[in-house]
């Protein structure tokens, strides 16, 4: 066993100067500078991070895994992330409790059976694990739903993703952050990003942090909620509105639950983690914040429905609940992108589902950076998909449980 | 929850009522005027501000009126509530 107090990470003193700074030290930017160390051989990167380690959304997820997205650009990204996801451990040397346990996606009336059963067809075709299960199939797989044709919101049927599950999400931040770090990746924390350096041109030079002062060739935003309060001290618009999302634990209880239940229709996901808890999420709340709070009406109409769902939670304590900030696109789907101001990159608008795609978005995003161009998987997130018209709409896909 | 003030029917809980984000956003006057670039920014950019936002709601589950406020995204204060087309007091 491993000291307990050993640093899985070297704390850095920020340089003056990097090849790449990546903004914002989450699992994405981690990901990311772990990316561009091992695929493209760059180095000289820094992370800054305003506050600890993975201490934003990446503490403040539900952990759920799966790439079952309708659209072939969707599909071809979350698919390439379980798959890196499914070599991790070994490619990180790192337990990061990954269970691929199955996720379940439930279908409520009859535009949710329809746009499952198109969903199910469409992820096949993009060579996406995907099954269709009647009532009684969805309570062989899962006996603790209540599949009574009496609930409000009866379950009349299912999708199942058996390669989707969870994983232990601190975990996946430090296993990037040791091996980023094992690379020469500087991770710098509590330092936060004031303002950016810019030439006399206005070309961009670097960033203003409360650590001082660090010249960077490219500046990659990695910042999730907080991305549009970075991008407009550069005066770059995007089309991102910040909302809490909540979620919400029980006390350690028996394994009851072994695998992952969401529901978008009645806004409830849950799944039973390693330790015993139930770990819940509920939907956004609908006004702009970036309290990391939201309001608790929220979370009782995300309770209403879990018991109705599974009236074995009934007694179950509440044991913690919390929210995260994250930035939501108008169509629900991420901005991987290059912008306006040379040098400056983007890695944005997850919403409510980023932490599935860490090792994907991290994967591409390194590669638009290092390269200056957009892969074949980043290039139909670019921010002129606004502008051309190209939106890739996975409201139905990831709804607010993402 | 918060508490809004609805300014016909005053103070109320916030389940009654419905979020329509940045307020002042107006159709454009000649729509086939735009640019590509003008479209979007009508259609989907919005400002995102950390603090002072000024926004619209809805009292959906009351009078059905729409109206502004001036609300902290921080701390989620509620500074002022007024009808669409007056100014919230200095």
């Amino acid at each position: 066993m491993a000291d307990a107090r050993a640093r899985y990470w070297r704390s850095a003193e920020p340089r003056r100067s990097y090849d790449v700074v990546i903004v914002g030290g989450g699992g994405h930017g981690l990901s990311t500078a772990y990316y561009l160390a091992r695929n493209h051989g760059l180095t000289d990167v820094c992370v800054v991070e305003k506050g600890w380690l993975a201490g934003g959304n990446m503490a403040r997820n539900t952990t759920i895994i799966r790439s079952n997205y309708l659209w072939d650009e969707s599909a071809a990204i979350y698919e390439h992330s379980l798959k890196l996801w499914e070599g991790l451990e070994d490619e990180l040397g790192f337990d990061l409790q990954f269970s691929q346990r199955g996720v379940l996606n439930l279908a409520h009336h009859l535009g949710d059976v329809r746009s499952s059963l198109r969903r199910v067809n469409a992820n096949r075709l993009n060579g996406v694990d995907a099954e269709w299960l009647t009532p009684e199939e969805v309570r062989a797989f899962c006996p603790i739903v209540n599949v009574s044709p009496d609930l409000r919101y009866p379950v009349l049927g299912a999708t199942l993703q058996r390669r989707g599950g969870i994983a232990r999400h601190d975990k996946v931040a430090w296993g990037y952050a040791a091996r980023a770090s094992d690379l020469g990746v500087d991770i710098v924390e509590h330092a936060e990003v004031v303002g950016f350096l810019r030439g006399p041109d206005g070309r961009l030079e670097g960033v203003r942090t409360t650590r001082g002062d660090i010249r960077a060739g490219r500046v990659a935003l990695s910042a999730a909620g907080h991305t549009s309060v970075l991008a407009s001290m550069l005066g770059l618009r995007l089309p991102l509105q910040s909302h809490p999302l909540q979620a919400l634990v029980s006390v350690l209880l028996e394994p009851v639950l072994d695998c992952v239940v969401m529901s978008n229709a009645v806004h409830v996901y849950v799944s039973q983690a390693e330790k015993g808890e139930l770990v819940m999420g509920a939907g956004i709340d609908a006004y702009n914040s970036y309290a990391q709070r939201g309001s608790f009406h929220v979370i009782e109409r995300q309770m209403a429905a879990a018991v109705e769902l599974f009236p074995i939670f009934a007694h179950a304590k509440l044991l913690r609940t919390w929210g995260g900030i994250v930035d939501v696109c108008p169509d629900a789907s991420p901005i991987i992108s290059a912008t306006p101001i040379e040098n400056l990159f983007i890695n944005c608008g997850w919403g409510t589902g980023g932490f599935k795609a860490t090792p994907g978005a991290g994967w591409v995003f390194a590669d638009l950076v290092a390269n200056g161009r957009p892969g074949e998987l980043a290039r139909p997130f670019s921010l002129e998909r606004f502008t051309i018209g190209a939106l890739i709409d996975e409201h139905g896909a990831a709804a607010v449980a993402h | 929850m918060l508490l809004i003030r609805c300014p016909w029917c005053g103070p109320r809980d916030e389940v009654e009522f419905r979020y329509g984000g940045q307020a002042g956003i107006s159709y454009p006057s000649d729509p086939d005027a735009l640019s590509d670039e003008e479209w979007a920014d009508y259609l989907f950019m919005r400002d995102n501000p950390k603090g002072e936002f000024r926004e619209r709601w809805v009292h959906a589950h009351g009078c059905r009126r729409w109206f502004n406020a001036v609300r902290s995204t921080v701390t989620h204060e509620i500074r002022a509530t007024f009808p669409i087309g007056e100014e919230p007091p200095a």
